[in-house]
Parts: C-alpha cells; structure tokens; sequence
C-alpha cells in the first residue's frame, strides 16, 4: 500500500452550508502533502474529519489501507491552527497529560519528553506555566505535543504562524527530519512561500469543492507558458530591436540599461519551440540569459482560484 | 476509559490545587458561623429598643391592666387633657399615647379609645393594645352573662394538645423545628453546591474553549469523555470539600460537646428513653442546649449524609452536564446570562415550595409531587427526608421513584448536552440563540 490516506467522494454540510462537496483524495506515503485552499474553503472541515472529530455525511476514508476507525487516532498527530494550552497548568504535567491522552504510557512520554526538551533546549521550562512563556515559547510545546507519540501521519495546520523566522526555520527542519525518517505529512496552508519549499503533492480546495491535485512539479509543468526571460547584451538601439521583434513575438515588459547596454526583457511564445526566436536574437547580440518562467505555486493558486470564480 | 481517567484526574487536581478552592472549603465554614452570630446579634439590637407608650386614662377601668413588659413601658398620665397629653408625649419623644376616654360603659369606651402615634404605630405594639382591650371586653362580657371572674380566670387557661405518633414516639414540637433546620439546610447545600460547582464547570468549559486548547484535545479524546470527565472530577471535588466540612463539623461538635460537659452515653440512654412516652418532656435538670443536641441525635443523620450524597451527585450530574452545554455553546461568560436564568428557575422553585410548603405538611401532595420531580426533587426530597423513611417519614417507593427519575433524566439531559457540547465547543464567535442550539441537536 503506497497511500497513508485515501478519501473517496467525501462530502460535508452543515446544515444548509456545504462545507466539502465530494472530495476525493490520495495521500502518498512518506511525502508532504500541501492541503491549498483560501480561508473558509474546507480544509479544516477535511482535517476534522481525518480526525475523527466530525464525520463525513457521505464517502469514505481510508488510513493505511484501513476504514478510518477510532484506534488511528494514536497514530496521528495534530497540529491544528488555532491552537492553545491551559495556562494555569505547569509545562510539564501539561505535557504528559496530553501525551498520555495520546495513549502513552508515564514513563515512555518522560523519556521522549526528555529528549525533545534537550533538543529544543527548554529544559528548564518543565515546571513553568503556560502563562508565563511566550507565544512562540508555546507553539513550541505546541510542536512536541503533536509529534511525541511518534504517529505515522502528521497533520500541521498553518504550524509557522506564531513563529519568528529563526525558529519557523527551526521547525521547518524538525518537519523534514520527521518525513527523513518516514512519517508522512498533510501541511495546511495558504502561505505559498513554504509550500514551494516544502511540499511534493498538493491539493487545491476552494469553496468545498477540489480544483486541482498532483505532484507540485507536474501542476508547474502543466501551467507552464511558454513565457521566457532573456538578456541581451547588444549595442543597438533598443527601439529598433523591439520593433523587429514585435512583429513575430509578443514581448511582455522590457527593461533598457543604457549604461551597460544591457537589454533585459519578457516574451511570450506560441509554442515550446525556441529556434526560432534563438536564431532571430542571435543576429542581434550577445544572449547572456536565456530562462523558461515556471508559474510559483503562489501564481497557480491565484490563477486557479480566479478562473472558478468566473 | 483510562483516558477518563486521565481527564477526571486532571479535572479534580486543577480544581483542588486552585487557591480559591483551597479558601473557599476553610473559610465558608467561618463566614457561615460568623454570619449566623451576627445575624442573631443584629436581631438582638433590632428586638431590644424599648418603646414608651404615654396613657391618659380617664374612665374607671383599666388602672391595672397596663403592665410594662420587657419591650413595652407605659407611662400613665393624669389630670391632664387630651390636647396637653399630646404635647407632652411629642416633647417627651415617647412613642405614642393611648387615650382612653371616660363613657358610661365599657363598650363605648372601646369604641372611642385611640392610639396617637408620630408614623404608622408597628404591628406588635398595637396588637397588644388591642389584646389587652379584647380581654377586658371578653371578661366584661362574660360577667354580664354570669361568669364570674374567678370562673373566668379557668376558662382562660391555655391549652397544650399532647401530640405522639402512633408507634407511642413522643412528637415533641422541638423535633419538627430541627427537622425543618436540617432539612431547610441541607436543601439549600445542594442549591448552593449545584450553583457554585455547575458554575465551574461552565467556566471550566470557556476556558477550554477561549485558550483554544480543546482543539489539541479533542483529536485525542472523544467529546463526550472530556465533559464526562470534566463533570465527574468536578463533582469529586465537590464531594471533597463537603467531606472536609462533615468532618470538621462533626470535630466541633465533639468539642462543644465536650466543652458543655455534655455525655454522649447519657444521651444515648435519654434517645431509648424517648420511646417511653412519659419521659419524653424536658425534665428541669437538663439544659436546653442539651435537650436541641439530643433532638439532632434522634435524627435520621446516616440516612440523610447518604441521601443528601447521592441526591447531590445525581442533581449535580444533571445540572452541570446543562452547565456544560451552555458553557460550550458561549465564547465569554457575559454571554451566559440568558441560558443561566431557565436553568437557576427550578433550584429557586424548590427552595421556595420547601420552605413555604414543605416544612408544614411534609408529604402533602405538593411536597410529594416537586420530592418526584427530577429537576427539584434533589432539594425537596432532602427537605423531607429528617422525618425518616417509612412510617411517619418517606414511603419507600417515593424514595425510590425519585431516584430512578433523577436517573433517567440524567441519561437523556447528558445525552442532549453531549449532542450541543459536541457542536458548540468548535463553534466560535457567534452568540447562538435557542433555536440554533436546537439546531445543533440535529447535526
């Protein structure tokens, strides 16, 4: 079996509100998957119900080749976005409170504990509350809350907001280290900076229903256009040269650097072949770059959720 | 289930370790005490102001029947008018003046005397004005018609009726009053007990719900474990503090016993005494607060620690598992004020018709009916429970029926609950109205 979670026409209302219309999905093992969607598109309602804290009103979910059932929910962790602890309570029993929920046992969350307070270096917070540590302070209890029992399938819901970039980085390590070591990884998001980083698969969610899945690099290679940067280091007038390309191109913007004699500028191309256009510069200078534009998730995501709405 | 453990666990230790538990078991007790102290020396104060009544008496009766009491003083005016008796009274800031004229006979004199005072004169001052004039009038009567006064002397005798239940238990009117008072007491406990610990439990709720950390839990454990969990540690605390309390009320009454030189074996021997029905009056030698103290021995006091427990915990689960709906359904507490009231309404009702019904006929049909129903029976049924279970006391079946009611109604109010809990502690910044709480029902 090659899927950690596999969903099949999962649909969702509440009351006469339709929170996910027939959603199917594959998550593959050992993988992150970025669950893509603007606010209110239904993916915190797709989180709950791979947690079992709602079900689907039709559809099925399947976890490692199993129907979902209640004992999975030990071997998943859950980062949600709004995310808090009991303040009064002291870091430490918090801590193996909520491990032992989890299903560990006393003496197995203290010796895990141990080991992630080390290697956060908050040692000395054991014993202190909630209330007196910072946000990010928090979020990193937050963090080792989520992946202490070691769960095969890990779900983080926006997990660097509350974090400066110093330790977004910190854990955006720790995220990769986990997949390293085989974990399996949904990662909620629509910041598409980390996804770019992050992500292998991603699928986009936007008003209950699924526009688009895949592995990230194939969905760029299908958005590509045809679009191309190039430089030019030429001593001709830069009029003169755009006169005589715009008549079989189409040039998208055009930067002129009289100093340098640099011209720098965009063109679209009607098809995948470059001869021609490689033949025509050659003629005019010196090509010293030369670059397919590839769409950044950010661009297919705007685009994807533009083109629904019209 | 050992996750329930672990929440009602966590519940319990959150609840005891917090400060104002900790003040609230030790120092309540005090404040109750010094409450009652004040409360009988504010009555004191209040009782012991000594009203002067002024007394102009120009009829031929009368001359003695105007005794000072310990609240009443009477001044006797004479050869004075009436216009100069009341200047005098006001200048002497007496409280009032009673004149009495002189007619040819006794009726019209009643019927002409007045009462002056500055204000509205207070009840018991006039009411033994009058009474003394209804005596005198009575006892003129009555000689008109041949009575003589001796006569009339044993004619007035008051009259005690010998009350004694059928089984020959002397029913002294003294047992009543303390059935009453610890009935009355422990009713109320459970109020308070539901309206403070119900509170917790909501409040418990919001901030699980504000500090948004029943988003962690909740991927771990169920809903309803958490308010189970939550409700049942909460409850554990409370049995907690009132165990604290029974024992150290148990541990002054030992002291006062021992400090008034009482003898508990003594009084054993005067409780198997009390079923001879001759002995059972106060005899002269024993003090009174000897005679309250074997009064509280001769009540049910087993039967009523472990009714007023499972009475407590039964209400308790009901009421706190609506508490913890409401707390779900909310995000701040000021919103809560709306589903509180409907909630407060049966606990009032129930003190109410205890008091006003209860203690005068404790197994009227009133009292039988609000006993059974599930939402005031808690307190109703604890009112009635000093007289004992059985004859003379609670039918058993009653006792019974109540308690499988409460048990009942437990089930389907916690499952309701549950339901709006479920919805409700994801929901967040909406204010839900009754209909959208019907709503979530259905989800």
């Amino acid at each position: 079996m090659s899927h950690i979670l596999v969903a099949e026409g999962v649909s969702k209302s509440f009351g006469n509100h339709v929170a996910l219309s027939n959603i199917s999905l594959e998550i593959p093992k050992n993988c992150i998957y970025g669950l893509l969607g603007p606010n209110g598109a239904g993916k915190t309602t797709l989180i709950r119900i791979i947690n079992q804290i709602s079900f689907p009103d039709t559809g099925k979910v399947f976890f490692d080749g199993e129907l979902l059932a209640p004992h999975h929910i030990a071997t998943i962790g859950y980062l949600p976005e709004e995310r808090g602890l009991y303040k009064s309570m002291k870091v430490g029993e918090q801590v193996l409170y909520l491990a032992q929920l989890k299903g560990l046992s006393k003496t197995e969350a203290k010796k895990r504990l141990k080991y992630w307070f080390e290697r956060f270096e908050i040692g000395d917070w054991w014993n202190k509350k909630i209330q007196e540590l910072s946000k990010g302070m928090a979020q990193k209890i937050q963090f080792i809350v989520t992946v202490l029992h070691e769960p095969k399938l890990l779900i983080f819901d926006e997990p660097f907001s509350g974090f400066d970039p110093i330790n977004a980085n910190k854990i955006k390590d720790e995220i990769l280290a986990l997949k390293e070591k085989g974990t399996s990884i949904i990662f909620s998001t629509h910041r598409m900076e980390s996804v770019e980083e992050l992500c292998e698969y991603i699928t986009l969610i936007h008003e209950s229903e699924k526009l688009l899945d895949g592995k990230l690099s194939d969905i760029k290679k299908a958005y590509k256009n045809n679009v191309f940067d190039i430089g030019l280091q030429t001593e001709e007038n830069a009029e003169s040269i755009l006169k005589s390309l715009n008549g079989s191109f189409q040039i998208t913007h055009s930067n002129y650097n009289l100093k340098e004699n640099q011209f720098d500028f965009s063109v679209q191309l009607p098809s995948k072949d470059t001869s021609n256009i490689l033949s025509k510069l050659s003629t005019l200078g010196n090509i010293n770059h030369f670059k397919e534009t590839v769409p950044s998730a950010n661009d297919i995501f705007i685009e994807t959720v533009k083109s629904k709405g019209q | 289930m050992s996750k329930l453990k672990l929440i009602i666990k966590r519940e319990y230790l959150a609840k005891v370790r917090n400060k104002s538990f900790v003040i609230m078991t030790f120092l309540s007790p005090i404040l109750m005490v010094g409450m009652i102290v004040l409360i009988a020396f504010l009555t004191e104060v209040n009782d012991s102001e000594k009203r002067v009544i002024a007394v102009l008496n120009e009829s031929e009766y009368f001359s003695n029947e105007f005794n000072s009491t310990e609240s009443i003083s009477y001044v006797k005016y004479r050869d004075l008018n009436l216009e100069k008796a009341m200047d005098s009274t006001l200048s002497m800031s007496y409280y009032g003046l009673l004149y009495i004229p002189n007619e040819n006979s006794l009726e019209k004199i009643a019927k002409q005397a007045s009462f002056y005072t500055q204000d509205n004169a207070v009840g018991y001052v006039t009411e033994r004005i009058e009474r003394v004039f209804e005596n005198r009038l009575r006892r003129d009567r009555l000689q008109r018609l041949g009575v003589s006064p001796e006569e009339f002397a044993t004619i007035e005798k008051d009259f005690d009726l010998h009350t004694s239940t059928f089984k020959g238990e002397e029913n002294i009117k003294g047992l009543n009053m303390m059935k009453a008072f610890v009935g009355g007491a422990f009713g109320y406990l459970i109020m308070m007990f539901i309206i403070i610990y119900g509170g917790f439990v909501m409040r418990s709720v919001i901030e699980e719900k504000t500090s948004r950390i029943i988003e962690v839990i909740i991927s771990s454990v169920k809903p309803f474990q958490l308010m189970l969990g939550k409700i049942i540690g909460t409850s554990l605390a409370g049995l907690t503090q009132f165990a604290i309390w029974i024992f150290s009320a148990s541990l002054l009454l030992v002291v006062a016993l021992l400090l008034l030189d009482i003898d508990l074996d003594v009084m054993a021997s005067n409780h198997a005494l009390t079923s001879n029905p001759m002995m059972s009056m106060p005899t002269p030698q024993e003090s009174e607060m000897e005679f309250w103290a074997k009064e509280f021995f001769n009540l049910p006091l087993l039967l009523l620690v472990i009714s007023f427990a499972v009475y407590f915990v039964l209400g308790y689960l009901i009421y706190s598992s609506i508490y913890a709906a409401i707390g779900a359904a909310v995000d701040n507490e000021t919103d809560t004020q709306q589903f509180i009231f409907p909630i407060i309404l049966p606990l009032m009702l129930a003190i109410y018709v205890g008091f006003f019904s209860v203690f005068n006929n404790p197994h009227g049909p009133i009292a039988v009916g609000f006993s059974l129903f599930p939402l005031t029976s808690p307190i109703v049924m604890l009112m009635r429970l000093p007289g004992g279970i059985g004859e003379g006391g609670v039918p058993l079946w009653q006792l019974v029926t109540s308690i499988l009611l409460l048990i009942i109604t437990f089930l389907a109010i916690v499952w309701l609950a549950a339901k709006i809990y479920r919805v409700g502690i994801l929901m967040y910044g909406k204010k839900p109205t009754y209909r959208e709480l019907f709503k979530w029902l259905k989800y």
